[in-house]
This record gives structure tokens, C-alpha cells and sequence, in this order.
């Protein structure tokens, strides 16, 4: 579904400030020294004025033209704004710049009764928020685009080749350049009928491959797809509501129902929840949002409710909401397999219990602060962990303990002045921090290579050393004795 | 001689009866656990090494910091048998790796970088509410008396082990743990003469334990597990044991 609104930003400035209505004006910005008309209201292009000239040839055209200010990216805004109020007739809604939106309605439309009701209805309530529009359903984009542009009575393009409606339009209806347009009309095409059966070798060589292009994505034959203003979450779930709402019980009641039926489609599809987002779809437009992480895979809807609920003192009601959207934007398998798996550590309930609690942590000090690690295959120590994504995940491979590791890593190697007797021997001593340590003990070294498939660097030799005091720690050499003398690296504490 | 062993009977009796009143039971569950550590279990009330109870730990230095870590870490391999463990300390510096070293699972156990004072105690009194876990660790430095009450609170409720460890501690000021340890660094213990950095050794001193008799220990950590020699306050002639790992 394609839908046109030729008088986008000026509609939106009328609606902020009624008055202006009968009133001509234009949005100008400066260009080359000059004010340029980017955007013109009803009334001003009734008078000849359109977008793309001067504002002073305006002004001589219409002497009360009032001429305002237009903010660069404007249009882009509004239009994204309107893009996202529109989610909540389908998930798939892209803005079609300079001056309309596109919308997947497939699968939609039956909510409604149909698509001509459906239609309708998205034009009835743009036109209550005060905009014109114009939109047209066809089975294609391109086909579409150009019914809600130049098609006499836009509608529904039925169902089949969507050209055979297209062909008393003009050429520009297919989205052709400027240069293109120009060069068509100067040979007398003026319907899309009267080219489209030239043979396509022939339409190649006189227009280029462009036209072809465009052809093609208005018959169907080219994929042509909207970048959506918000990827669609593929677990999702919407609660209408037939009377506004304003109270928290009544959110919590429209919360449950809905957190009900997403658990129940997780379930059929394996899945358990990572992360969830409500949006509260206020009649006034606005969007009221909260969200909530979980350290695991979830389909549990009391624990879920429980996370949830905390946070619906943050939605402002307003004078009501009418949609309620429940999405789930990440996922992770959970089969019922692995839920016994987990629950190797204790029974079930005590595993929940576990699980809450890291929520309740990670919502206090936010969720990258809990870690928990899995052994990686990697010598080099930074990359011997990695981190799990979940708390069920099990650890591939061993941990290795064939080699001394120290207790406390830090997270940065510190520079260490030391005396070496001779090359390949552990220091005598070492300085750390304005601090000396004799050495009385030491095993090693253990020599680790950086990993050239990962990352390019000098060698490191490890040597664990014991001080006076019995302290133990991780030393490194960072390169070999070539012509530089290497430096040295305190990297751990043992225990 | 029999008059001798009757009254040893007689005075256990009545140290039971004592150590029931101010709450102290040997249970069957706190009997199972055997950390290992032999002789030092000695000095806790009913010779076991209290779970479900708040331990404290004092450090000096990243070299006592990195020992005290090892020596908790060799106490929770064996409490993490029944459940995983919390690991919550100011800036992420353990390198899990080393933990299969001290026999635990290091996937089982959980890290929590907090910043905050005052986050760091609320983690720490949530996580030692909830039973999943057998233990939380918690790197705190001021630790005041009523937060200390409040931890202790917290696990006689849900019986789970917290070690505080309060690393750079000069003044610990009084608390309402069980116990408090000191975990100093010796030099490590080879066998047999050979060259090398040998087996970790620390000296542990039980500087304070409620109903108990505070000691000082050498504590190596071996393949096995614990190897305690005994260097106890009273008796200063080390007198090595092994103890089951």
C-alpha cells in the first residue's frame, strides 16, 4: 500500500497552528545565497507557486505570501513519525521519500474486513489528524506508488497483472528521472499503454536499462523491497482495546492477556524470551514504551509479569491507550530439554529463583555487569574465556588447568622494570610501581604466540616468579632478544 | 585415667548443650560437607566448618588479595557441589581459568562487576537470600557492623556460605561474622628439593571465631586438596596431616 501526502510538512504546520489554513505560505530554505520554496501549502500552489523556485519570485507572484524557515531533514522526520504511527495498522511500514509511505499490509487487511475497509480507515484517521492523502493498494510497490500518484480514483489494483491498471497513466508514473521523463514526452508517450508493448530491446536502447528496471518492479518481475522504519519482531503480539484506557490495573490485566498468548506461541515454537517490549499506543499518537532483558531464555508469563510490572509506573496513560503491542525482539531456543538440563543444579523452583534474582540484579546495575564464562580454545589468556550468552549454555570443550594460570588477570599488562641475568632466564628482580621485588623462585617460560590468524604482535614468555614473601606472580617478556631489549610485562597474581 | 575420660565426656556434654543454646546444631546437612581443610575444622564449634554463616576475610596487597582469593576458592569447591556461586566484586580482575586449579567448575560460577558501595551490599544481601545459590563471595572494603548483621540475617534465613573478603582493610572495626581470616603468602611447597615455584602456601590465621578457638595454620594446596600442617597458637610445632581432598 502506497500512500501520498502531497502536502506533508505544510499540512503538519496548519494542523500546530490552525489559522494558517487560508492563509498562503511556503517553507523556504537557503540555497546558494538564495531562498528556495522547498515546500508550498494548498492555498500558494493554487497560485502558481510550487516548490524549487525563488522566494522573492514568489512574493512578486503573491505580495501577502508568508514565507517561514524550513529546518534541513524536516520532511525525513515527519515522515519517519508517521511511519511509526502507522505500526499500528501492520509491522512493516517504510518511508517512500520525498513524500509518501509504504506500507506491507500483507496478512493485514482481514483484521479489518477487508482491504477497502481497511483503506479507510488509515485514510480517515490520517485526514482527522489533519493531512491529504491519497493511497492505493496494489500487489506491487511500483504499481501502487503510481495509483496513489496519478491514478484518477485510487484504490485496490485487483489482484493479477497490475500493469493492465496502469496503462492510461502518464510515464512519470513509473518513477522515471527528470532527463527521462523529458525525452518521453518530447516523443508523444504519453501513456504507460502506449510504450509498453515496444519490444524491450528496442525501449533498452532508447531509454536505458533504468526504464526496464522500473518496468519490471511495477509488474512484479524486479524484487523491490521497503526498508522498514522499525525491523518487524518476529514474536508479537496486539491487544486493541474497544474503550481507551487509562488505569495500571487495567495495563497489568491487558499485560497478562498478552503476555499469555506470546508465551504460548514461544511454546509452540521453542522458543523463550530474551528481551521484551511493551508499547502502549496512546489516542493521541504518542507512544509509551518499557522494557525488560532476562538472563535466560523465559516463557514463563508470572515471571515475566513480575519484571514487567515494575515498570508500568513509567507509562504515562495520558487521555487513554488503544493498542497495546507486546514484542519479543530476541529469542533464544529453549526446549523443554534444556530446562531439565539447567535444572541439574537443584530442582526447578530453585533455579528460578536464581534466574530472578540476576533480573532483579541486572536491573539495579545493569545487565553487563554479570558475566559468567566458558573455556574458548585460544592460548593467548584474553581470548582463553569467552562469555556465555545464556545461562544454560554448557561449555563446548574442558577448561584446561595443565598450565599455571594466575588467580587475578589483570585486565591490562603493566609495565615492570627488571634485571635479567641472562637472555632466557627469569628476572632477579623486578619493580613494580616504585615497589622491588627480589625473586627467589621461578618456572618457566612458557612461550605464547600471538595468533597471526587473529591478530599480528610480538611473542610473550611467561614466567612464574615467587618473591620473599612467598607471593607468586605472572611475568612476561614481550618479543625475543633481538636488537632492541625487550620489555616486560607484570600480568597476574597467583594465589 | 577413666576419671579423666569421664570428665573430657562430661565437659563435651555441656559444651553441646551450650552451643545448642546459642544456636549452633550440627546437622546432618552441614556434616556433609567436608571442605578439606582437617585440622583447622577443629577450632569451629561442633569440629565443622560452619555453612549458612558469613565469613570474613582481610587482605593487604594484591599478593594477600590473590592468596585470599585461592584459599576461598579451594572452600568453595567444596560448598559448590550443591548449587553454583556468586562471584561480586568492584572491577572484573578473576581470571576464571585458575578456578578449575582450586577443583570448581568455573562455568558455575557467576561474576558481578559492582562499582558502587552501596550496590555491592544490596547484591551481596540479595544474592545470600537466595537459596539456589551454595555461595557468595563479595569484595567489600568498609564493611560497617550493621551491614555485617544485616548479611549474617540474610543467610540464617536461606543458610547459604558468604565469604566477604575486604581487600586493603586497615581498620576491619567489629562485625557480626563468625569468623575472620587472615590469608598471608609463604613460600610454595616443592617436593622433594626440586627447582621450580612448587605448590601454593599460605599462612592462615583464624584471627577471630565466634564460639571457637582462634589458630594460625600453613596451608598448601596440593593436587589432592588442602594439606594443613598444623602451626596452631598453642602448639608451634608443625605437625603435617594429610586431609582428603
Amino acid at each position: 500500500m502506497s500512500i501520498w501526502l502531497p502536502f506533508a510538512v505544510t499540512d503538519k504546520m496548519t494542523a500546530l497552528q490552525p489559522e494558517r489554513e487560508k492563509l498562503p505560505f511556503v517553507l523556504a530554505a537557503a540555497q546558494r545565497g538564495r531562498m528556495i520554496i522547498q515546500h508550498a501549502n494548498p492555498v500558494a500552489s493554487g497560485k502558481g507557486i510550487c516548490a524549487g523556485m525563488a522566494a522573492a519570485d514568489a512574493r512578486a507572484i503573491l505580495p501577502d505570501l508568508e514565507v517561514l524557515p524550513y529546518a534541513e531533514g524536516f520532511t525525513e522526520q515527519l515522515l519517519r513519525e508517521l511511519a511509526l504511527w502507522c505500526l499500528r495498522f501492520t509491522p512493516v511500514a517504510a518511508i517512500d521519500l520525498p513524500d509518501g509511505l509504504l506500507l506491507d499490509i500483507s496478512g493485514c487487511a482481514h483484521l479489518w474486513g477487508g482491504e477497502a475497509t481497511y483503506r479507510e480507515d488509515i485514510l480517515a484517521q490520517l485526514t482527522w489528524l489533519g493531512y491529504r492523502v491519497r493511497a492505493a493498494v496494489a500487489d506491487t510497490i511500483g504499481a501502487a506508488w503510481a495509483m496513489a500518484r496519478f491514478g484518477a480514483e485510487p484504490g485496490i489494483v485487483p489482484p493479477g497483472n497490475p500493469m493492465d491498471a496502469l496503462l492510461p497513466l502518464p510515464p512519470e508514473a513509473l518513477r522515471l528521472d527528470t532527463l527521462l521523463r523529458d525525452k518521453m514526452r518530447k516523443l508523444g508517450l504519453r501513456h504507460i499503454g502506449s510504450f509498453i508493448h515496444m519490444p524491450r530491446t528496442v525501449l533498452r536502447r532508447r531509454f536505458g536499462q533504468a526504464l526496464l528496471h522500473r518496468i519490471d518492479q511495477a509488474q512484479g518481475q524486479a524484487i523491490e523491497l521497503p526498508e522498514p522504519v522499525q525491523a518487524p519482531a518476529t514474536f508479537c503480539e496486539r491487544l486493541p482495546c474497544p474503550e481507551p484506557i487509562r488505569t495500571a490495573n487495567a495495563i497489568a490485566f491487558a499485560l497478562k492477556t498478552l503476555l499469555e498468548r506470546l508465551c504460548r506461541q514461544l511454546l509452540r515454537e521453542g522458543q523463550g524470551l530474551r528481551s521484551a517490549e511493551l508499547k502502549a499506543y496512546r489516542i493521541d499518537g504518542n507512544v509509551q514504551q518499557i522494557a525488560i532483558g532476562t538472563n535466560r531464555p523465559v516463557r514463563n508469563p508470572m515471571h515475566l509479569f513480575k519484571l514487567l510490572e515494575q515498570k508500568i509506573a513509567c507509562i504515562a496513560p495520558g487521555l487513554g491507550i488503544e493498542l497495546f503491542l507486546l514484542e519479543a525482539p530476541v529469542v533464544a531456543p529453549l526446549s523443554v530439554q534444556q530446562e531439565t538440563l539447567w535444572a541439574a543444579w537443584g530442582s526447578n523452583g530453585e533455579n528460578t529463583a536464581l534466574a530472578h534474582l540476576l533480573d532483579r540484579v541486572a536491573g539495579r546495575v545493569g545487565a553487563g555487569a554479570i558475566r559468567r564464562y566458558l573455556p574458548a580454545e585460544h592460548y593467548w589468556p584474553g581470548r582463553s574465556i569467552k562469555l556465555a550468552a545464556s545461562l544454560a549454555e554448557t561449555p563446548a570443550t574442558d577448561w584446561r588447568c595443565d598450565r599455571p594460570r594466575p588467580i587475578y588477570l589483570l585486565p591490562e599488562p603493566e609495565r615492570i622494570e627488571v634485571s635479567v641475568p641472562l637472555p632466557d632466564y627469569p628476572p632477579l628482580l623486578f619493580i613494580h610501581k616504585g615497589q622491588r621485588y627480589k625473586i627467589t623462585k621461578a618456572d618457566g617460560p612458557e612461550r605464547i604466540e600471538q595468533e597471526w590468524w587473529l591478530e599480528q604482535g610480538l611473542v610473550r614468555d611467561y614466567y612464574v616468579v615467587e618473591d620473599e614473601e612467598g607471593a607468586r606472580y605472572w611475568l612476561f617478556r614481550s618479543g625475543r632478544y633481538e636488537a632492541d631489549e625487550p620489555e616486560w610485562f607484570l600480568h597476574g597474581f597467583f594465589a | 585415667m577413666n576419671q579423666c575420660a569421664t570428665n573430657r565426656e562430661q565437659i563435651q556434654a555441656l559444651q553441646q548443650e551450650i552451643l545448642s543454646m546459642q544456636g549452633f546444631h550440627a546437622t546432618a546437612e552441614t556434616a556433609q560437607i567436608d571442605t578439606g581443610l582437617g585440622p583447622i575444622q577443629q577450632a569451629f564449634p561442633n569440629h565443622t566448618f560452619p555453612t549458612g554463616a558469613i565469613h570474613e576475610f582481610l587482605s593487604l596487597g594484591p599478593g594477600q588479595a590473590a592468596a585470599t582469593a585461592g584459599f576461598i576458592a579451594g572452600l568453595l569447591g567444596a560448598l559448590m557441589q550443591k548449587g553454583p556461586c556468586l562471584w561480586i566484586s568492584p572491577c572484573p580482575i578473576i581470571f576464571p581459568v585458575a578456578l578449575k586449579t582450586f577443583g570448581l567448575t568455573p562455568d558455575q560460577v557467576i561474576f558481578t562487576t559492582v562499582s558502587r558501595t552501596k550496590d555491592m551490599l544490596w547484591t551481596v544481601e540479595e544474592a545470600l537470600k537466595c537459596e539456589a545459590l551454595a555461595a557468595v563471595v563479595g569484595e567489600v572494603r568498609d564493611l560497617g557492623f550493621t551491614p555485617s548483621r544485616r548479611l549474617q540475617l540474610a543467610v540464617e534465613q536461606s543458610r547459604v556460605t558468604g565469604f566477604i573478603h575486604r581487600p586493603g582493610c586497615v581498620q576491619p572495626g567489629s562485625t557480626a561474622c563468625v569468623s575472620r581470616w587472615q590469608v598471608r603468602p609463604l613460600p610454595g611447597l616443592s617436593e622433594d628439593g626440586l627447582p621450580g615455584v612448587g605448590f601454593p602456601q599460605w599462612q592462615v590465621t583464624l584471627s577471630k571465631v565466634r564460639n571457637g578457638k582462634p589458630g594460625a595454620w600453613q596451608v598448601g594446596w596440593t593436587d589432592t586438596g588442602f594439606k594443613v600442617a598444623a602451626m596452631s597458637l598453642q602448639s608451634r610445632e608443625p605437625m603435617f596431616t594429610q586431609a582428603a581432598g
